[in-house]
């Protein structure tokens, strides 16, 4: 056994050197990342974009002169929005390809897939879309909003004057983790706020679901009960099309029942004739029609790198950039790439939001980031109509779950760990 | 215009023909009786309504509401079009002078409307105008107090809108100015809608039993889903301040009565709904029926037909809006022909390269036809992109039918309705009684003997092929109007035509109409109960129940018809 074990172990090392003396010689002048972003299947629509704006912001750090003196290379690799073989691919990634961090995953259900791969190997992952919190790793950072960050801000709008007073929810979602998730807290919270179960009303859909007539109809009826009704959407990706065409079909006017959505950005409504949604609302960190300096030059940028003015900008781009710096940033303090330095650096990392403020990284990897509402204009842009005054801190366990509000998340010491009632030291 | 599609108002008028077609006609009417009626006494002077005008610019919300209220509450007619510009987004502060004005965009420059006299007072680039923002409480007032200044309107049509929103509100502060109106209509249907309006606010507002009674006895004739909330309102009212039995009783039979009728009308809605789901299916099986049901291919290429049909359709607009921008309600009447050439042609393509080899070989067929649905996916993926394709809707298709009592009938599903029973007829026509229908059914039925009198029979393949494919690609022209269109749009409707197809019976037309209006009745029927997601679990386990005990489907073909 023990023989064996030493085979092992100098057959291993004797790869590894011949490895490092051969072709990783060249390797040495390059740093890798690995870019984990379907190409093909249902979420291309989404996620190509993503990996469009990683290569651009490679493209940009080289132009710069990369990191730590050496050139930043992207590998891209299509997981074909397949769960299972985004695990697979991750593992590729990380064990073949040697990368030293990955971009990627859209949906809730590919991260839960490729979390296993990244703590086992020690690798670092960076998620850039808004979810369903809930979950802290030591290896993924996460750079979209958690629902304090989105669904709760967006609820408060809408009870709020300006949002119209709304005292009956219809909850409208896909049928997956992340609406189902994000519900249960909004439910928490609605009846935190006084309002009764009767007064909401929950309705869940398969992907792609296309034909939304009996839906809408019964949302109508649910609003015809006397109270100020608004529709909160976490319907996700190409089922929202046809949903908002209903919505429009059927006569549903925002002031009368406002929808707010909060997978609803620039880049699904350009499918969209928006004119009859003008005044339905989405909550989301990053607005391309944000009027600041940063984000003008992020606009010319992507215009410039994409080949066509008429591309927008959305949420999760943001989020991808500003992971991208953080990492950047990281790197260079720590002088290494190696995942357990970077990852110490990366606590406390600054990096100026597209839209104003400071977007901080806390030790439960979660960003400080401001929130906004923003209303559809009839040029598929959002206009900002509410805006908090300061960036929210990412809350990865709710305070609105009785079990969830007991965790805390925080990688430093002494706690040391994602989901723990006690500090570990 | 759109108003030929409405029926003879069965309630509200349709939503989107009044902001379309009336508000420019208001805003002209409105600003007629401003030049021609200078002698008649305004409520403002110019120079107050010039002030309160500005002051719509206020930061918060809450004031601007106050100045709107204000200016409304005096019915000066003036007002109207100034509202009506903000609520259209067209109210501007002016950068240079810091006045407000309304936007008009001509060509590339923008008029600036002087709001007092309607003058065009100058005009500039847009970066020169600061859109004067609202929001959705802003929205909402805004369209209470055109509809008080409305009330008033010359225009009938106007005037009856300016009644549903006063329903809909039921602000009792509002009680006064209707009566006003009521005292000067005289048109009887509209008359009784405002008697109606005063009912609901009389109910809350009124103080003895019998005025209560009255009120109720009035609005227990109706069959709104907004009389029924206000009965009920009124009822929880009722109960907690103890009032006359006698009155609570009434309450309580009006809202059962509203009620019972309201059933009626939501159990012919969910029919209606899924007749239209059944459309839908019909058209995403109908090809199916043909390639897999006459054919026995196990094609599940099938869906990417329906995908390039409508691809078919979003280039044909692209060149419709590059040569003939005008046209483009007709486009797709061109995309029919086009999605049915294009599909059908990759149709006959692939039969002749792939198909042909691997009759009788279902397995083989399965694994082939899905690689190449994976291909013409990744193939469109290539071409157009991963992104969805926005194809416009022509103007008959947007809309809807509206009923006062909350039934909806959308123009779109209207005419997929229609659009399916047509090609379905078309088809049937085609194998029925044309020679190509017959050596069709020929082959399918007796290949040999097909055969031997002289019939081409791969030819015959061929063509049966491409027809199958050709109407999956007009069935796509279709779907582009109320689905996505992206490369993902087939695999959607695959497992739904299969089961359509199976469940009907394979080889059989009729049963493939049959088998998809019951599937889509049953689907609706199912889903306000159990959820779009358990439905169709459902649906699909009392399926293989069916199939178990019927594995011909619902009407199978007798004798010895079909090739194994």
């Amino acid at each position: 056994m023990k023989k064996t074990l030493q085979t092992i172990v100098g057959a291993g090392a004797l790869a590894w050197s011949a490895m490092a003396m051969t072709p990783a010689q060249a390797a040495d002048d390059t740093i890798k990342i690995g870019v984990l972003h379907s190409l093909s299947g249902t979420m291309a629509i989404s996620e190509t974009t993503l990996k469009d704006t990683v290569l651009m912001l490679v493209d940009d750090i080289n132009k710069k002169g990369g990191l730590l003196g050496k050139k930043v290379e992207a590998v891209v690799v299509d997981p074909a929005s397949d769960w299972p073989l985004f695990a697979e691919k991750a593992r590729e990634l990380l064990e073949k390809d040697k990368v030293a961090a990955v971009f990627g995953c859209w949906t809730s259900v590919s991260r839960k897939s490729v979390l296993p791969v990244f703590e086992e190997d020690n690798g670092l992952l960076f998620y850039p879309v808004q979810f369903e919190g809930e979950e802290s790793s030591r290896n993924v950072f996460y750079t979209g909003a958690a629902p304090n960050q989105q669904a709760i801000p967006a609820v408060d709008y809408l009870m709020s004057e300006d949002g119209g007073g709304a005292k009956r929810f219809a909850l409208l979602g896909t049928d997956y983790v992340y609406p189902r998730t994000t519900n249960k807290v909004l439910r928490a919270y609605l009846h935190s706020k006084g309002v009764a179960d009767e007064d909401i009303m929950e309705n869940y859909t398969p992907f792609g679901h296309s034909d939304w007539q009996s839906i809408v109809s019964d949302v109508k009826t649910f609003a015809s009960a006397g109270k100020k009704t608004a529709v909160v959407s976490t319907i996700n990706g190409d089922a929202n099309v046809p949903f908002y065409k209903e919505l429009a079909n059927q006569g549903i006017k925002a002031e009368d029942i406002p929808v707010v959505a909060f997978s609803v950005g620039e880049e699904e409504l350009a499918g969209i004739d928006t004119t009859p949604l003008v005044g339905h609302l989405a909550a989301w960190n990053y607005f391309e029609s944000v009027d600041t300096e940063a984000n003008a030059a992020f606009i010319k940028k992507w215009h410039a790198y994409i080949g066509d003015d008429k591309r927008v900008t959305n949420d999760p781009m943001e989020a991808t950039y500003i992971g991208f710096t953080m990492w950047a940033h990281a790197v260079e303090q720590a002088g290494t790439t190696d995942v357990d330095a970077v990852r110490q650096a990366m606590y406390g990392q600054k990096v100026p939001n597209l839209t104003g403020g400071v977007a901080v990284m806390n030790p439960n990897h979660y960003l400080s980031k401001p929130v906004l509402i923003g209303e559809v204009q009839d040029d598929g842009q959002f206009d900002t109509v509410w805006k908090t005054d300061d960036v929210v801190v990412g809350d990865s366990w709710s305070d609105y779950i009785p079990e969830s509000a007991k965790l805390t998340a925080d990688w430093t010491y002494p706690w040391v760990c994602g989901n723990c009632e006690k500090p570990t030291y | 215009m759109r108003q030929d599609f409405s029926p003879p108002a069965p309630g509200r008028m349709p939503h989107h023909s009044f902001r379309r077609f009336f508000m420019p006609l208001f805003a002209i009417v409105a600003l007629m009786l401003v030049a021609l009626a200078p002698q008649q006494a305004h409520a403002f002077s110019d120079e107050q309504l010039r002030q309160n005008a500005e002051q719509l610019n206020a930061k918060s919300s809450t004031k601007k509401l106050d100045v709107i209220e204000k200016m409304a509450a005096d019915g000066d007619p003036r007002v109207a079009p100034i509202l009506e510009a903000m609520l259209g987004g067209d109210l501007y502060v002016s950068k240079a002078d810091d006045k407000v004005v309304i936007g008009k965009k001509q060509g590339k420059v923008w008029q600036h409307i002087d709001v007092v006299s309607g003058a065009v007072t100058g005009e500039s680039g847009s970066g020169d105008l600061d859109k004067i923002r609202i929001n959705n409480r802003l929205r909402g007032a805004l369209r209470d107090a055109l509809a008080t200044l409305n009330l008033f309107s010359p225009d009938l049509a106007t005037r009856r809108a300016a009644v549903e929103t006063v329903m809909d509100t039921r602000d009792p502060a509002m009680a006064p100015l209707l009566q006003r109106a009521i005292d000067r209509e005289n048109d009887p249907e509209l008359l009784a809608r405002m008697e109606l309006a005063k009912a609901t606010m009389a109910l809350a507002a009124g103080k003895t039993s019998q005025e209560r009674l009255d009120a109720i006895d009035i609005l227990a004739s109706q069959t709104t889903p907004q009389i029924r909330a206000v009965l009920l309102q009124f009822v929880n009212a009722a109960e907690a301040e103890n009032y006359d039995p006698k009155v609570v009783a009434a309450a309580k039979d009006a809202v059962a009565s509203v009620e019972g009728r309201l059933k009626m009308w939501q159990t012919g809605g969910d029919v209606y709904r899924g007749i239209s789901l059944g459309s839908v299916l019909l058209l995403a099986a109908v090809g199916l029926a043909i390639t897999f049901g006459v054919m026995g291919v196990i094609n599940m290429a099938h869906g990417e037909m329906i995908m390039i049909g409508a691809y078919t359709t979003y280039a044909v607009q692209q060149a419709f809006m590059v040569w003939w921008p005008a046209g483009i309600g007709w486009s797709l009447a061109v995309a029919v022909p086009m999605a049915f050439l294009v599909s059908g042609g990759v149709g006959v393509v692939v039969e002749r390269l792939i198909i042909r080899f691997l009759y009788g070989r279902p397995l083989e067929t399965l694994l082939a036809t899905w690689g190449l649905s994976l291909f013409l996916q990744q193939a469109i993926r290539s071409i157009f992109g991963a992104s969805n394709r926005q194809v416009v809707a022509p103007d008959f298709m947007s809309g809807a039918i509206e009923f006062s009592t909350g039934l909806v009938l959308t123009y779109n599903r209207l005419w997929i309705i229609l659009f399916s029973l047509l090609v379905v007829g078309g088809i049937a026509i085609v194998l029925r009684y044309t020679a190509f229908g017959l050596q069709m059914r020929a082959v399918t039925q007796n290949r040999r003997m097909a055969g031997s009198v002289g019939i081409r029979t791969g030819y015959v393949d061929a063509l049966t092929f491409g027809l199958g494919s050709g109407i999956a690609g007009i069935a796509g022209v279709a779907l582009s109007q109320i689905d996505n269109v992206s490369p993902n749009l087939g695999q959607g409707y695959i497992i739904d035509s299969f089961m359509v197809v199976v469940f009907g019976g394979v080889g059989n037309l009729w049963g493939t109409v049959l088998g998809a209006f019951s599937l889509g009745i049953v689907n609706k029927f199912l889903e306000p109960v159990a959820g779009a997601v358990l439905a169709k679990i459902f649906v699909l386990v009392a399926l293989i129940l069916f199939i178990q005990k019927r594995p011909k489907g619902l009407f199978a073909l007798k004798g010895r018809a079909v090739e194994a």
